[in-house]
């Protein structure tokens, strides 16, 4: 088992490799010279020759690899075109805003797909079954971007139920920062104002963004629990006389939700650039919008720094659910195949 | 004959499914849109009547008209053949390169199998959006960029399909009979291997479109699609959403139009898998 992890997570160094690679020439190859955009259209040659030699714009494009390599191995990431802070300190201040509406929107999709899925197949067949399914439809074919518009015409317009902007109501508000997770923050700190306005503003952006996954987590849970009920010890489970409902959540969801677990840490990677979008309708200052407007003007360390970080994430998340995966299920054989 | 009788059992369990064939039938009027729809438009789409902006729906303007004067509902059919257009192309893109890459991988195996396939790992491990963006960030803003950009990051998805397939139509004993009979591996390759793997990239194809309609809506409103005056649904919401408050229908329609098609092209894909491959029935 040991061995198996170990060999994972090195197996995870190149992809991690390869994608600083296809980024960094993609930007700096391929892209056109930031240079004008950054310093204006009128910059004098001598200004732009300073500004590319500031940047280290004037080395072979391997030495630039090379370089900013190094630098990631330290933790540092260069400096922002624009704002010529650090990218790491541009991206970790703005980075717990994203997770907190990721996380808000993994749990809501998580609960709501499970609860969902679940009586849609326990009830198979039925206009309960047929509605959760059409409805699980629909959440997969929305635009998260239009969703996000229409509900706030509607709960923030129409019912003035939930803000449509940011993340709390004003910047004296704010709990004292320990984890940037403004809810888990007001909790640690007792401030209970704090803790229902973040939330309060969380709500809509949450549900919006998590909508997607809910869709394919409801329909996941409903496939999986069906397969798991035609089995025979759920048949056996019945002979016994235990109830329906303790078949399903003792036998059924037990076994059932393996797969589910799967798909719940694959969407938590996906909705890191679902964020993107979502973040830029509410105007929540996440990493999502920071990230479009640096593309939009071409501030690459930035963009570098992000994607890497996503697809670390990313690639971190797909090993633990491996993992987590080889854990629970006991039929997967790791690592045996190839010796 | 055979493959008359294929088709045919093909389309039977197809006419079977009732969300297939709400899919495809909403497929086809799209179509129809695609093709005539400026001339069936009641107004020009690029045509902005400054003395008529926010237009409630009405009589005359049905789905109401935008910031601009614009009408929606011309708009909206104009959209259609753009959206249409960018997700067959960009799915053709993804398609024919990885095919060929993935086919490539699978029959080869070894060294060359070991480098795309890691290489699509790389592509895979950024979210597609994301990577999208950045290629546009290359590329340029522009509707025939945005093509580009929504083709190249679907790749690795039709690669590890056909991969997947291709290794296990390898060990099948007609392919080794066509290879003992001297024929060439790229013979073996389209004439022998592909056309059995064709369902599963077709299912893969139809959904791949939703994908594509779906990514181009979104580069679109980020305002990295269409340049105006052009109507792209993603676009036409990037546009009007300052105006959220004060003119809700002109966000309702575009919007609207993207779910209608994702979900047609989800159905029909949805129930093509059922009739073409009913292994991957889920």
């Amino acid at each position: 088992m040991i061995k198996y992890i170990i060999k994972r997570i090195l197996q995870t160094i190149p992809v991690l490799i390869g994608v600083s690679i296809i980024v960094f020439v993609i930007l700096r190859v391929f892209a056109p010279d930031p240079a004008p955009i950054v310093l204006g259209d009128h910059a004098s040659a001598e200004a732009t020759a300073a500004w590319r030699e500031a940047y280290g714009l004037n080395e072979p494009i391997v030495m630039q690899y090379l370089h900013y390599m190094q630098g990631v191995l330290t933790g540092d990431f260069g400096d922002s075109y624009f704002t010529k802070t650090s990218v790491a300190q541009e991206i970790f201040s703005r980075f717990p805003a994203t997770i907190e509406l990721a996380v808000g929107a993994i749990l809501f999709a998580s609960i709501f797909g499970i609860l969902f899925g679940t009586i849609a197949a326990v009830k198979k067949g039925t206009w309960i079954d047929n509605i959760s399914m059409l409805f699980s439809l629909v959440g997969v074919a929305m635009p998260v971007f239009w969703l996000g518009l229409i509900m706030i015409i509607f709960f923030s317009g129409f019912l003035g139920l939930f803000p449509s902007t940011g993340r709390i109501s004003s910047p004296l508000m704010r709990p004292d920062d320990i984890t940037g997770l403004y809810v888990i923050d007001s909790i640690l700190t007792g401030d209970m104002k704090a803790l229902k306005d973040s939330l309060w503003h969380l709500t809509l952006p949450a549900v919006v963004l998590g909508m997607y996954s809910m869709a394919i987590i409801a329909r996941m849970t409903r496939s999986s629990l069906l397969e798991v009920l035609s089995q025979d010890y759920i048949r056996t489970a019945k002979a016994k006389g235990l109830n329906s409902k303790q078949i399903v959540l003792r036998h059924g969801l037990r076994n059932g939700l393996i797969p589910v677990i799967t798909v719940i840490g694959l969407q938590f990677g996906t909705m890191l650039g679902g964020a993107l979008l979502t973040e830029s309708v509410f105007s929540w200052p996440g990493i999502g919008a920071y990230t479009v407007s640096c593309i939009l003007k071409s501030d690459f360390p930035v963009v570098q720094g992000v994607v890497l970080l996503v697809a670390t994430i990313f690639v971190t998340l797909n090993l633990l659910v491996d993992i987590i995966y080889a854990v629970v299920d006991p039929r997967i054989k790791y690592g045996k195949k190839e010796e | 004959m055979e493959r008359e009788s294929t088709l045919k059992q093909i389309w039977g369990s197809l006419s079977q499914n009732k969300g297939a064939m709400a899919g495809l039938v909403i497929i086809v009027i799209l179509a129809i849109i695609a093709v005539i729809g400026d001339s069936i438009a009641p107004y020009d789409p690029e045509y902005s009547d400054m003395t008529a902006c926010f237009v409630a729906p009405c009589a005359e303007h049905i789905f109401g008209t935008d910031q601009l004067g614009r009408d929606i509902f011309s708009r909206v059919l104009s959209g259609t053949r753009i959206s249409l257009t960018v997700g067959i192309i960009a799915v053709s893109i993804s398609l024919t390169i990885g095919t060929v890459v993935g086919a490539l991988a699978g029959y080869c195996g070894g060294k060359v199998d070991m480098v795309i396939m890691r290489i699509m790992d790389m592509m895979l491990a950024v979210p597609s959006i994301l990577l999208a963006i950045t290629f546009m960030a290359a590329l340029g803003k522009g509707i025939d960029k945005a093509v580009i950009a929504i083709g190249l990051v679907s790749i690795p998805e039709y690669a590890r399909i056909v991969r997947g397939s291709v290794l296990s139509m390898k060990q099948n004993e007609f392919v080794q009979a066509a290879r003992v009979m001297g024929n060439k591996d790229s013979v073996i390759i389209f004439k022998h291997i592909l056309p059995n793997i064709l369902s599963s990239i077709i299912v893969r194809a139809t959904l791949g479109i939703s994908t594509a309609v779906l990514d181009t809506a979104a580069l679109g409103f980020l305002g990295l699609g269409v340049q105006p005056p052009a109507a792209e649904w993603g676009d036409m919401l990037g546009r009007s959403r300052s105006f959220i408050f004060n003119a809700p229908h002109t966000l309702i329609f575009p919007g609207l139009a993207i779910t209608l098609t994702v979900l047609a092209f989800n159905m029909l894909g949805d129930g093509l898998r059922d009739a073409l491959d009913p292994k991957q029935r889920k």
